[in-house]
């Protein structure tokens, strides 16, 4: 599959927090032209492994992209057929009026996400954000046909077709992180004319949203040696601090801090240099929030990285990315996999 | 069952404290199940021993613990300072009557307070009828627990008491233990510790036990009460099924088991959504390679208040779903 | 000294190498092996097959800061790694990157500023170090973002007994072990050095899962608050009377057997000790007692005035008792006098 489809299918896709069937599917039908082995672990983590070259027993390198988006669950069907949802992920209640949903119920509907309107409020209710409880889901149909078709605790994603900005550039759902799973396929492919020594595992984790948790169990099931967790960081934009955030289309974030072991740092720093595959510097002083963070702390420990691909308006229907971008995490990616041989795996407990 | 659950609830078991709930739990399930031990972080693991073949193992857990205060300055006049163990809320306790392990009674109030809203665990303090340090050092160390003293009431279809959370949920696993006869699968029936302080009695026994399944017994909110928060889930209408809350999504699958099994049963049930708080499911759910976990909820008002309510009808229900879900032999093949 | 060796030295979490290399030449040669993990912890074994087997673990990470930018003026902007109070940052020396380029932390002088900005703390962002680069390109010759940035800071005594540097929590702990480790004992020992503590007990779990002890003990610095502005209700301890053993924290309830077993030990050898006396915070032992299938634990602190900021406060008398206090209970199990059957 072309990237450019690829990335349209899975952004496209629904897959919020403990839902990711869907995307899944999609995600696992690629993989399967462009790995030996792809499965689903008992967490629903899509799993996909390209055997290396010593079909030794040491542990893998593992690289992890989250497949899950922020979404919705129903959490109340009101009189009149208005929905009531809560919120799975980190969403900011100020950006949900007017937008688009998907509600899969017993089949799949679509609703607008609506508010009081702002006629019949009092001018201090119109200085006030709207609160997440204040909103509803209207389908268009009554109470008895919606009584039909949803139930409490159905999944509610945003409905969005994924637009090309320009070439390279495209805004769309859920590209958080599924921008991670492209860079993954790439990683996938570029390897399948590459030789490496040791088993590449890439890995498209569940419920990262909602506390890294297919990162957690995916990683103590995998054991391996090095972790490195593909995600999405901040693009720079109006008003956001340079120091915070990446710029788009300059290539990837490499992640630098508490989370992530040096060696690995410096070597895909180092891969960055000679390849000419341009990179930005990611500082994080305080680790939390990313799969590295819960591979790093798996079992006895793992060495990891974390790069960060530059998306702007998070958390959002209209995240936007620069492809340019992904294409150089696969590359990238592939070339420590490439160099990353006995030796360097060797060195890299600290003493 | 009544008893039962005046005795559980009546209880005195803070979270690192459980033994004498966990002496308790014993006493009433030791000749129903086939082992019984107690491991290290203090839980008390059954083991219900399966008669199939292929068996795999299902853990349900309910946590024996409650929340508590811990005693941490002694005042010169006697009074005693403390500080949360678990989520408490200071409105809840003003007024509130105490024991300690030691049986010795007291009550909760505060220092004088310009406005209610100053009211923080700072400014409160136990009294326990002592007039100095000295006779207070001699009923009471620093570090020592107390809970609320409350006698647990049975009105109208209702019951009324502290701790119901989660010792309604002991009792539904004890009545489990005693009701579903023989079964294809080990059941493990595990009374966890320190589940009120971060699920931690529950992490580690699913570690050690590696189940195929786990499902928790706990109390959930309401939204069924003057003002409520939103919430779809009301007291008699049955077991609630759990969807969500912080710690745990339900997978598809062990959500279409457990529905499918009230379904087939006749049983009355209800979906939760909870937009804060977790179990020990979602502990076990996250547990080595990650296990298939639910969560069967018992709607209960006013949760870590000394007068927590739940329906009986609802506590049956329970029961009844958790025995037919531990003595299905055909649960994974479905 | 030990202790101040340890303190002087730069270890912020996720950089914590050049204590680890100190702590690896102090025990090297009285222990049987020592080794490393990937994510930086050490351990050091000693009676390696020994049972039971005993874990000590104290962090080797101190809380400080990150460069996250380089001004046109050549100034660093810079981001705390670990919880510190952003108040306590103006006017202080520090060492910047591998190299420890000299710093200083620079705020806006008091007679630039407008009266009501005075009543507000400095925000962080209007804080920055100067290394003395007269502009961005020479400060980058010698600094690069995301350089780790330490308190430079002397650890000299106040006065005979009282010491006063930076890093204490927990590097105090790091040189109890230390000291323990050089002694022999009749139990089997591993001394474990953790990292990343101060920014969410990250490596002691990781430890945990390694060393899968039968039971663990970490050697911890907390906050003494036994200070003017503070209620005496509200101690958490105080320096001075001893090490203080933890009852709870955020992430850790200790266990009532385990207790008692060290209070009596104290007590025994007239060891004085008190009780942490509030339950927030998280430390290791939250961590390493939740790992696997539990692991039996207990926490002891070293009060420490002005915790996480450039210079605290130790009592050395504490820190003996901590020594002393340890080594009684690990010769005691080693005799068998722990009742780990009976753990529950």
């Amino acid at each position: 599959m072309e990237l450019k489809d690829f990335i349209t299918r899975i952004s496209e896709a629904t897959g919020v927090s403990g839902n990711e069937e869907e995307v899944g599917e999609i995600i696992q039908e690629a993989f399967r032209t462009l790995a030996d082995d792809v499965y689903v672990d008992k967490l629903g983590n899509v799993i996909a492994r390209k055997e290396g070259k010593k079909k030794s027993e040491a542990p893998p390198l593992m690289f992890a992209a989250h497949m899950d988006e922020i979404g919705f669950l129903v959490s109340k069907a009101e009189d009149g057929g208005f929905i009531r949802f809560e919120p799975l992920g980190g969403i900011d209640p100020r950006t949900l009026p007017g937008q688009e949903v998907v509600i899969k119920g017993r089949e799949k509907i679509r609703g607008i996400i609506g508010a009081k309107p702002p006629h019949v409020q009092d001018a201090k209710e119109r200085e006030q954000a709207i609160k997440m409880e204040k909103l509803f889901i209207d389908c268009g149909r009554s109470q008895e046909e919606l009584n039909e078709i949803i139930q409490v605790g159905d999944f509610i994603s945003f409905y969005q077709e994924l637009t090309w900005l320009k070439e390279n550039i495209c805004a769309g759902k859920a590209l958080d992180d599924r921008a991670g799973v492209a860079a993954l396929s790439i990683l996938l492919k570029e390897l399948g004319n590459r030789s490496h020594d040791f088993d590449v595992i890439a890995v498209a984790t569940v419920q990262e949203e909602v506390g890294l948790r297919g990162a957690i169990t995916g990683s103590y099931h995998i054991n391996p040696a090095v972790g490195i967790a593909i995600d999405v960081g901040f693009a720079r934009r109006k008003g956001l601090e340079k120091e915070r955030t990446l710029q788009s289309g300059a290539g990837p974030g490499i992640s630098w801090g508490p989370h992530v072991h040096p060696q690995i740092f410096n070597k895909l720093k180092e891969i960055g240099e000679r390849d000419e595959i341009p990179y930005q510097l990611e500082p994080v002083p305080f680790p939390s929030g990313t799969d590295t963070y819960a591979i790093q702390m798996s079992r006895c420990g793992v060495a990891t990285g974390l790069i960060s691909i530059p998306l702007a308006y998070m958390h959002t229907p209209v995240e936007t990315i620069n492809i340019k971008d992904i294409k150089r995490t696969g590359r990238l990616l592939a070339s420590f996999c490439a160099e990353a041989d006995e030796k360097f795996l060797e060195g890299l407990p600290c003493l | 069952m009544k008893e039962l659950i005046k005795k559980l609830t009546e209880a005195y078991g803070p979270s690192g404290y459980e033994n004498d709930v966990m002496n308790m739990i014993k006493e009433e399930i030791k000749d129903y199940v086939d082992d019984l031990k107690i491991d290290k972080m203090g839980n008390l693991v059954a083991l219900k021993q399966g008669k199939g073949n292929d068996r795999k193992k299902i853990m349900f857990a309910a946590h024996a613990d409650e929340i508590g205060l811990m005693v941490t300055h002694i005042e010169k006049e006697g009074f005693l300072r403390f500080t949360n163990i678990g989520g408490i809320n200071p409105y809840n306790l003003v007024g509130a009557r105490i024991k300690l392990q030691s049986g010795q009674k007291g009550m909760v109030s505060h220092e004088h307070l310009d406005s209610m809203k100053d009211l923080k665990l700072e400014k409160m303090y136990m009294d326990i009828g002592s007039s100095s340090e000295e006779e207070s050092k001699k009923i009471v160390s620093l570090g020592d627990i107390a809970v609320y003293d409350q006698k647990t009431q049975f009105i109208d279809g209702r019951i009324m008491g502290k701790a119901i959370d989660d010792r309604i949920g002991c009792a539904v696993l004890i009545e489990t233990a005693k009701q579903v006869g023989e079964v294809d699968n080990d059941i493990f029936l595990v009374f966890t510790v320190q589940e009120e302080v971060g699920l931690r009695g529950g992490r580690t026994s699913a570690y050690s036990i590696n189940p195929d399944l786990g499902i928790a017994v706990d109390v959930t909110r309401t939204g069924d009460t003057p003002g409520a928060k939103r919430m779809d889930v009301a007291l008699g209408k049955g077991v609630a099924i759990k969807i969500k809350d912080s710690s745990l999504i339900t997978s598809q699958k062990v959500k279409k088991l457990i529905i499918d099994t009230a379904e087939r049963e006749n049983i009355k049930y209800q979906l939760e959504v909870l937009e804060r708080g977790g179990t020990d499911a979602g502990a076990i759910n996250l547990a080595r390679e990650g296990i298939p976990a639910g969560c069967l909820s018992l709607p209960c008002r006013y949760v870590h208040s000394y007068s927590e309510v739940v329906a009986l009808e609802d506590v049956e229900n329970t029961i009844k779903l958790a025995v037919k879900v531990a003595g299905n032999s055909q649960l994974f093949q479905e | 000294m030990l202790i101040k060796i340890l303190t002087e030295a730069c270890g912020v979490s996720g950089r914590e190498g050049e204590v680890r290399q100190l702590i690896r030449g102090e025990v090297e040669g009285y222990v049987d092996e020592v080794n490393g993990d990937y994510m930086g912890n050490l351990f050091a074994w000693k009676r390696k097959n020994g049972r039971p087997l005993v874990m000590l673990a104290a962090h080797m990470d101190e809380v400080g800061l990150m460069v996250m930018g380089i001004d046109n003026e050549g100034l660093l902007s810079f981001s705390p790694v670990g919880g510190i109070d952003p108040r306590v940052l103006v006017g202080k020396k520090v060492l910047v990157g591998k190299e420890k380029i000299n710093g200083v932390i620079g705020s806006k002088p008091i007679h630039m500023q407008e009266k009501h900005k005075r009543e507000k703390p400095f925000p962080s962002k209007e804080l920055f170090i100067d290394i003395g680069a007269e502009n961005q390109e020479q400060a980058s010759r010698e600094v690069n973002v995301g350089d780790y940035v330490a308190f430079d800071t002397a650890t000299v005594p106040l006065k005979p007994g009282v010491l006063q540097g930076k890093a204490f929590d927990d590097r105090a702990g790091c040189a109890a072990i230390i000291e323990i480790l050089k002694e022999d004992l009749p139990v089997g020992i591993c001394g474990c050095f953790t990292v990343q503590e101060e920014v969410g007990s990250r490596g002691a779990g990781v430890a945990a899962f390694r060393v899968n002890p039968d039971i663990a003990f970490v050697l911890e610095g907390t906050t003494a608050s036994d200070v003017p502005e503070c209620v005496e209700h509200r101690y958490s301890t105080s320096m001075g009377k001893g090490p203080a053993l933890t009852m709870a924290d955020r992430s850790f309830l200790s266990n009532p057997r385990i207790n008692k077993y060290v209070m009596d030990i104290a007590e025994r050898e007239n060891i004085p000790y008190q009780l942490r006396r509030t339950n927030v915070g998280g430390t290791d032992t939250g961590r390493i007692y939740q790992t696997k299938s539990g692991i039996p634990a207990a926490g002891f602190s070293l009060p420490c005035r002005y915790i996480h900021s450039p210079v605290s406060m130790l009592n050395i008398e504490d820190y003996n008792n901590m020594v002393k206090w340890m080594k009684a209970i690990l010769y005691d199990i080693g005799k068998g006098g722990f009742p780990f059957e009976r753990i529950d």
